[in-house]
């Protein structure tokens, strides 16, 4: 019975897939794209897989299909006229082979893997109580392989700063967007008013709950940017001036605690990212509290997007020069 | 005893998931965006409400039951704010704003 779910979903999953790639408007290839996400997160619940479950449907369903949803509107103008320009039949063919080849290599690869997969996780179980964390997920993310962390944070900042120098020069450091304008009474600010106190406890308890069970900062970080994004979309609050030292602060918080902590590591432990015996935990605490503010202001400024408003500019509260961004009224 | 709990289980969870088939029919068979949203809110509320009550009595803890209530509870607050947003957007574009 089980095996005919999985592989209804499978197939399911497969369809969405190819849907996505052939659909014509990029409206319904992005709305396929977040179906696929979240089915994909029902596909790693089953293979038990409950910390990448959740972040794919947070970051891979979620925050990634919000991204695209504005990159959609934003090139709504010109899909027809892109649509219209057809490319060669040998641009098509080049590109067919290489998709196929890419496939047949990807399949060679799966075929040729041995019968049991190499695996260092009886080693990951073996050492994880030296860590202190009873989640083997955590472990692996912020002792073993702490290393790829960092950089994955140093990443999302050095993308955020690449967000924002596509800012023209007049705007630097003023405020992202348009200003979102709702019915201050719809049911948008309503929601805007209702959810983030709920939000803010959840993001908190699965970023709590990371240390011994699924979840974890990332999942944490994706749900309480999105209640900032609520509360910047329903119209309570503007985006944030890039230009506000607090903000930056916030932002580069992350990566240099990790840093500071992988330094007192070489000095104390006698390797970069080594933790002192006994003090493991406390210090993946650190690294984790310390990287909450980066994924959460990383996140919410990389949907808010480049500053298009300068600082000093009021902005106009008409909803005729909002209303592409309006979400409510 | 624990025969019957499973009953109650099966028969919340089957009434829940002939909401959610009644929801999808809908989905697909009615002619307009509000009558496909009407359809859709009776998977969201009376569909989830019966297979979380269905699953109440199966849950171990308490806590975990309350977090299967508040599960529904958000799906009950989002799916009526997202139909409304939905169902305002449609009307905007048929006044042609």
């Amino acid at each position: 019975m089980t095996t005919v779910v999985s592989g209804v979903v499978a197939l399911l999953l497969l369809w969405l897939a190819l849907w996505t790639v052939i659909a014509r408007d990029a409206f319904l290839a992005v709305a396929g794209f977040v179906v696929y996400g979240l089915l994909l997160s029902l596909v790693w619940v089953r293979l038990a897989g409950i910390d990448v479950a959740l972040t794919e449907a947070a970051i891979g369903g979620g925050l990634t299909g919000a991204l695209l949803l504005g990159a959609v509107g934003r090139v709504r103008g010109t899909e027809a006229a892109a649509w219209s320009e057809r490319s060669g039949a040998g641009t098509r063919a080049l590109a067919l082979l290489l998709s196929l080849g890419v496939t047949m290599v990807l399949v060679l690869c799966v075929l040729v893997l041995p019968e049991d997969a190499p695996t260092l996780a009886p080693q990951v179980v073996a050492n994880l109580p030296a860590t202190q964390v009873g989640n083997p997920i955590t472990g692996v993310l912020l002792a073993f392989r702490a290393l790829d962390t960092l950089l994955e944070a140093i990443v999302l900042v050095i993308a955020l700063i690449g967000v924002w120098s596509l800012a023209p020069d007049r705007v630097w450091g003023g405020r992202p967007g348009p200003r979102y304008v709702a019915d201050p009474d719809g049911i948008l600010a309503y929601l805007a008013r209702v959810l983030p106190p709920i939000g803010i406890v959840v993001g908190i308890y699965l970023f709590w709950a990371g240390a011994d069970h699924p979840g974890g900062k990332f999942q944490a970080a994706t749900i309480l940017a999105a209640m900032w994004m609520l509360v910047q979309m329903a119209g309570l609050t503007d985006a944030p001036r890039i230009d506000n030292r607090w903000l930056r602060g916030g932002v580069v918080v992350g990566p240099l605690v990790f840093v500071a902590v992988g330094l007192l590591g070489a000095w104390t432990a006698g390797a970069f990212l080594g933790y002192p015996l006994g003090w493991a935990k406390a210090m993946i605490v650190a690294v984790e509290v310390a990287l909450m503010p980066t994924l959460v202001l990383v996140l919410a400024l990389l949907l808010n997007g480049a500053p298009a408003r300068s600082a000093e500019f009021m902005p106009s509260r008409s909803p005729d020069s909002a209303s592409a961004r309006s979400a409510g009224s | 005893m624990s025969a019957a709990v499973d009953a109650f289980s099966i028969v919340a969870i089957v009434a829940g998931l002939v909401f959610f088939l009644a929801g999808t029919v809908g989905l697909l068979r009615f002619p307009d965006a509000y009558t496909r949203l009407h359809a859709l809110t009776k998977a969201d509320n009376l569909g989830v409400a019966l297979v979380v009550i269905g699953l109440l009595p199966q849950m171990d803890g308490v806590l975990a039951a309350l977090k299967l209530v508040l599960v529904w509870l958000l799906v009950m607050l989002s799916s009526a704010a997202v139909s409304q947003l939905i169902a305002r957007s449609v009307r905007r574009q048929e006044r042609g704003e």
